[in-house]
C-alpha cells in the first residue's frame, strides 16, 4: 500500500576538473570557492521593514537554509556575509562601519531594500544616502521592500561572486585600493 | 488634548496678572485652550508659581517644543502644562530674538524637561541656561545646524543622482 517517496538530495554542480576511481582533482580556487560559497555565514543587519521580509526569507516557506546560509551570525566576527536591510541612519552609520570592519576577510555585504542602497524615500538631513557611501557594496537588491524571492536572488548573485573570486582577489593593489577609498587600512 | 476645563481660565489669567503683572503680554484661546505669553526672564518664576500654587497644582509638564518665526527673527519655546487635580489645560509661549537664544532651563522644576529642553536645543539652537547637559539628543555629534530652524533644506545636499527637472523644479 504505501510506496516510498524518494526525493532526491540536491548535491551542487561538479566543478571542472580530474575524476578518476576514488579521486578528483580540480583547482584550489574552485574547491573553495565551492565551500565558500554554499556556506554563507549571514550577518543579519536589520533595521526596518526589509528586516522583516528577510524574517520571512529564513522562516519555512522560503528557506534561505536551502542555499546554505541556514546559520545566522550575531557576531560580526563568525559572518562572512554581512546583510544591511532597512533605513540607515547618519547617527547609525559608524556602527554599521564598526561591524563591517569586526568582520574577518573575507567578507561580502549585500544592500537589501532602497533604503540601504540609496536612502529610499529618506531623501533627508539625517539619513545615510546608500550604505556604499560609507562601506563598500557588493550587490543590491532593489524593493520596498523586496519580497523573499528578490533577497534570495540576492544571495545567489553573491554566491555567483564568492563562487568565482580568485583567492588572491583580498591581496590585489585594486582591493587596497577600494579599502583605502573607504578610508580603512 | 481633552478635559481642558475652560471655566478655570479666567481664575488662571487673574491670579497670574495679579501675581506676576505686564510679564503676561497676551492671554487667549486657540483650539479651546488658554495660551498665555510670558515675558522670557519671567518663564521660570511663571512655571514655578504655575506648579506649587496651592490652589492652580499645575503639577504635570506634558511637553515642551521649540518654535521658529522666521518673519520676526524670533525662536520661541512653548510649554504644555496640566493640573491633575483640577483637570485643566494649559499652553505658555515665550519668544526671544534669534540673535540670543537663551532661556533658563526648567529642569529643576520638572526633570522631564531635560531631554525636551535637549531636542529643542537639537533641532533649534536654544540654548537653556543652567542645564545639566546641553547637548544634541537625536542627531550627529558632529552636526552644526539646527535642522528645524525653517532655512534649513531638509532634503540631503550631498547627493549628485538626483536631477532637479525629474521633481518639477
Amino acid at each position: 500500500m504505501s510506496e516510498k517517496q524518494t526525493i532526491p538530495i540536491t548535491i551542487v554542480e561538479i566543478p571542472e576538473g580530474f575524476s578518476g576511481k576514488g579521486f578528483f582533482a580540480t583547482s584550489m580556487d574552485k574547491a573553495v570557492g565551492l565551500a565558500r560559497k554554499n556556506s554563507l555565514w549571514p550577518l543579519p543587519f536589520a533595521t526596518s521593514c526589509c528586516g522583516i521580509e528577510f524574517m520571512a526569507t529564513m522562516a519555512s516557506h522560503y528557506d534561505l537554509g536551502r542555499f546554505g546560509s541556514e546559520r545566522l551570525s550575531f557576531s560580526p566576527r563568525q559572518s562572512d556575509l554581512l546583510m544591511v536591510m532597512g533605513t540607515i541612519a547618519k547617527k547609525m552609520g559608524p556602527v554599521l562601519r564598526e561591524v563591517y570592519i569586526q568582520m574577518a576577510e573575507p567578507k561580502w555585504v549585500i544592500a537589501v531594500g532602497a533604503c540601504a542602497s540609496s536612502g529610499g524615500v529618506f531623501d533627508t538631513y539625517s539619513v545615510l544616502q546608500g550604505i556604499d557611501r560609507i562601506i563598500p557594496v557588493d550587490v543590491y537588491v532593489p524593493g520596498c521592500p523586496p519580497r523573499p524571492e528578490q533577497i534570495i536572488d540576492g544571495i545567489l548573485k553573491i554566491q555567483e561572486l564568492v563562487g568565482n573570486e580568485s583567492l588572491r582577489r583580498r591581496n590585489s593593489k585594486e582591493y587596497d585600493d577600494l579599502m583605502l577609498k573607504y578610508k580603512m587600512e | 488634548m481633552y478635559p481642558i476645563n475652560p471655566d478655570r481660565n479666567q481664575f488662571v489669567i487673574e491670579k497670574l496678572s495679579s501675581r506676576f503683572g505686564q510679564a503676561i503680554e497676551l492671554h487667549e484661546v486657540l483650539a479651546d485652550m488658554l495660551c498665555l505669553t510670558v515675558r522670557k526672564d519671567y518663564v521660570h518664576d511663571v512655571l514655578l508659581f504655575l506648579r506649587d500654587d496651592a490652589e492652580l497644582q499645575f503639577n504635570f509638564l506634558t511637553t515642551l517644543c521649540g518654535m521658529h518665526y522666521p518673519d520676526k527673527e524670533q525662536l520661541g519655546v512653548v510649554y504644555h502644562l496640566h493640573s491633575f487635580v483640577n483637570n485643566h489645560r494649559i499652553r505658555i509661549k515665550t519668544a526671544m530674538p534669534i540673535s540670543h537664544p537663551e532661556i533658563q532651563t526648567i529642569t529643576s522644576i520638572w526633570p522631564a524637561a531635560n531631554w525636551m529642553e535637549r531636542e529643542a536645543y537639537d533641532f533649534y539652537g536654544i540654548t537653556f541656561g543652567g542645564h545639566p547637559n546641553m547637548k544634541r539628543i537625536l542627531n550627529v555629534d558632529e552636526m552644526t545646524d539646527f535642522p528645524m530652524r525653517k532655512e534649513f533644506p531638509l532634503e540631503d545636499q550631498t547627493r549628485e543622482d538626483k536631477d532637479d527637472s525629474m521633481f518639477g523644479r
